[in-house]
């Protein structure tokens, strides 16, 4: 009996313990809900301004999106979010999400900024794997590699042969000890961008 | 409580029992993180902050602790103190959190703050369990923070590179670029290079303490 009677104290101990952890973080996750939706939402906002400028729009992009089916051109596998950017209601550049899945690690997941006239406002790397030191010059805390897209467009470089890398005969940069990477992501954002051509029309609506 | 004790955590805190040097704990979140300074100092101050909590918690209800359950309780506390730092870091310090926060969860996996609880805080009284998680914190910060330096200089000519995003615009000074045309050395910066500069790091320690006092060896 004795034993039993242990045994239940030690449970109930723990059950104690328990509760007031489970408690204590319930009312912080609680306290802190709205204000860590905020932040994220405020730090998405400050990441897709970079993108397009914030004196180019007026709407508010985070109620403008439209919810786009999963598409080869832009490496998703299922519906993504893109953000639309809208001047007295005149549409002025879309947000997508791309993803390279050939980068030298797995996936390189993206933004890329298209104006309306189809040229890039602006392309980032949002998550990726690629080796520190060579491939991650990517991102834009790094290198200002990222920057060369600004402006480009299915017509500028002209051909289809210069959207790739020097390497391949094209007109972008690789970096030093990394092509596969820059390969990767040079060719997910001109397949982005035949994606624009082709949607143009059911994107803005 | 004696100042003895406190000099004795204090010296087996920052070497004698130094956590990352010498009771090798904690290596997993130790190695991954310490490619550069600053994600040392950002994974240092997590930890040091959830050693002081950890073990100040449970030196106060080690009174109501039956040894049976000890490890589960411990268990429960670490994690639900990590998660509350999570939390809180997301909801006040936001962009601290983008640089820190996927260290964080690391820390629940930290052997050195169960091995505290277990081994310090639940026997000590209050005021030497959180004296003791601040040592043992700080000298685990201390090699994170070295280590990560040695690995950024090396790997890549730098240090404490974007700092900024950390402490704030203040402490850009911190941040030094050696040379603008330095290649960088690959390996310190991936994972074996965490490996060998942490092995230079214990032999040079135990280099320096085998010249200074050369007969006795201090099994811990």
């Amino acid at each position: 009996m004795n034993k039993q009677k242990q045994i239940l104290i030690s449970g109930a101990l723990v059950c104690f313990f328990a509760a007031i952890g489970t408690g204590l973080v319930s009312i912080t996750e609680h306290s802190t809900h709205q204000k860590i939706i905020d932040n994220e939402k405020l730090a998405l906002m400050n990441s897709l301004f970079e993108l397009v400028n914030k004196e180019r729009f007026d709407n508010d992009l985070a109620e403008d999106t439209i919810l786009i089916p999963a598409s080869n051109l832009l490496g998703s596998k299922q519906p993504q979010i893109a953000y639309r950017a809208r001047k007295n209601n005149q549409p002025i550049a879309i947000i997508i999400k791309a993803t390279a899945s050939n980068g030298y690690n797995g996936a390189i997941e993206m933004l890329v900024a298209i104006n309306w006239n189809g040229s890039l406002s602006g392309v980032r790397v949002v998550k990726h794997k690629e080796t520190p030191g060579l491939g991650d010059d990517i991102e834009i805390i790094k290198s200002d590699w990222i920057k060369q897209f600004e402006l480009k467009s299915l017509n500028q470089p002209e051909s289809k042969k210069a959207w790739h890398v020097k390497k391949d005969g094209g007109d972008f940069d690789q970096m030093t000890g990394a092509t596969i990477t820059p390969r990767a992501i040079v060719a997910s954002v001109y397949n982005s961008l035949i994606y624009y051509k082709e949607n143009r029309a059911i994107l803005y609506q | 409580m004696s100042d003895t004790q406190f000099q004795t955590i204090r010296k087996d805190g920052l070497w004698n029992n130094n956590v990352a040097l010498v009771q090798l704990l904690g290596l997993c979140p130790l190695l991954a993180v310490t490619s550069t300074a600053t994600n040392g100092l950002g994974l240092g101050i997590a930890t040091l902050v959830t050693l002081v909590l950890s073990n100040g918690i449970i030196s106060a209800i080690k009174d109501l602790m039956r040894p049976e359950i000890r490890l589960p309780v411990f268990v429960l506390i670490i994690a639900s103190v990590v998660t509350l730092i999570e939390l809180s870091m997301k909801a006040w310090f936001y962009d601290l959190y983008l640089v820190l926060g996927i260290f964080i969860p690391l820390i629940v996996t930290n052997c050195a703050i169960i091995g505290r609880a277990e081994s310090f805080a639940s026997k000590n009284s209050v005021s030497a369990s959180l004296y003791d998680g601040l040592m043992m914190g700080l000298g685990f910060l201390v090699v994170l923070v070295l280590l990560g330096s040695v690995r950024e200089i090396i790997g890549s000519g730098a240090l404490f590179n974007n700092i900024e995003l950390m402490l704030g615009q203040s402490f850009s000074f911190l941040s030094i670029q050696f040379s603008s045309d330095y290649r960088g050395f690959l390996l310190a910066i991936l994972p074996p290079g965490a490996f060998i500069g942490l092995a230079l790091m214990i032999a040079a320690k135990n280099l320096y303490d085998a010249r200074t006092k050369p007969v006795t060896y201090e099994q811990t």
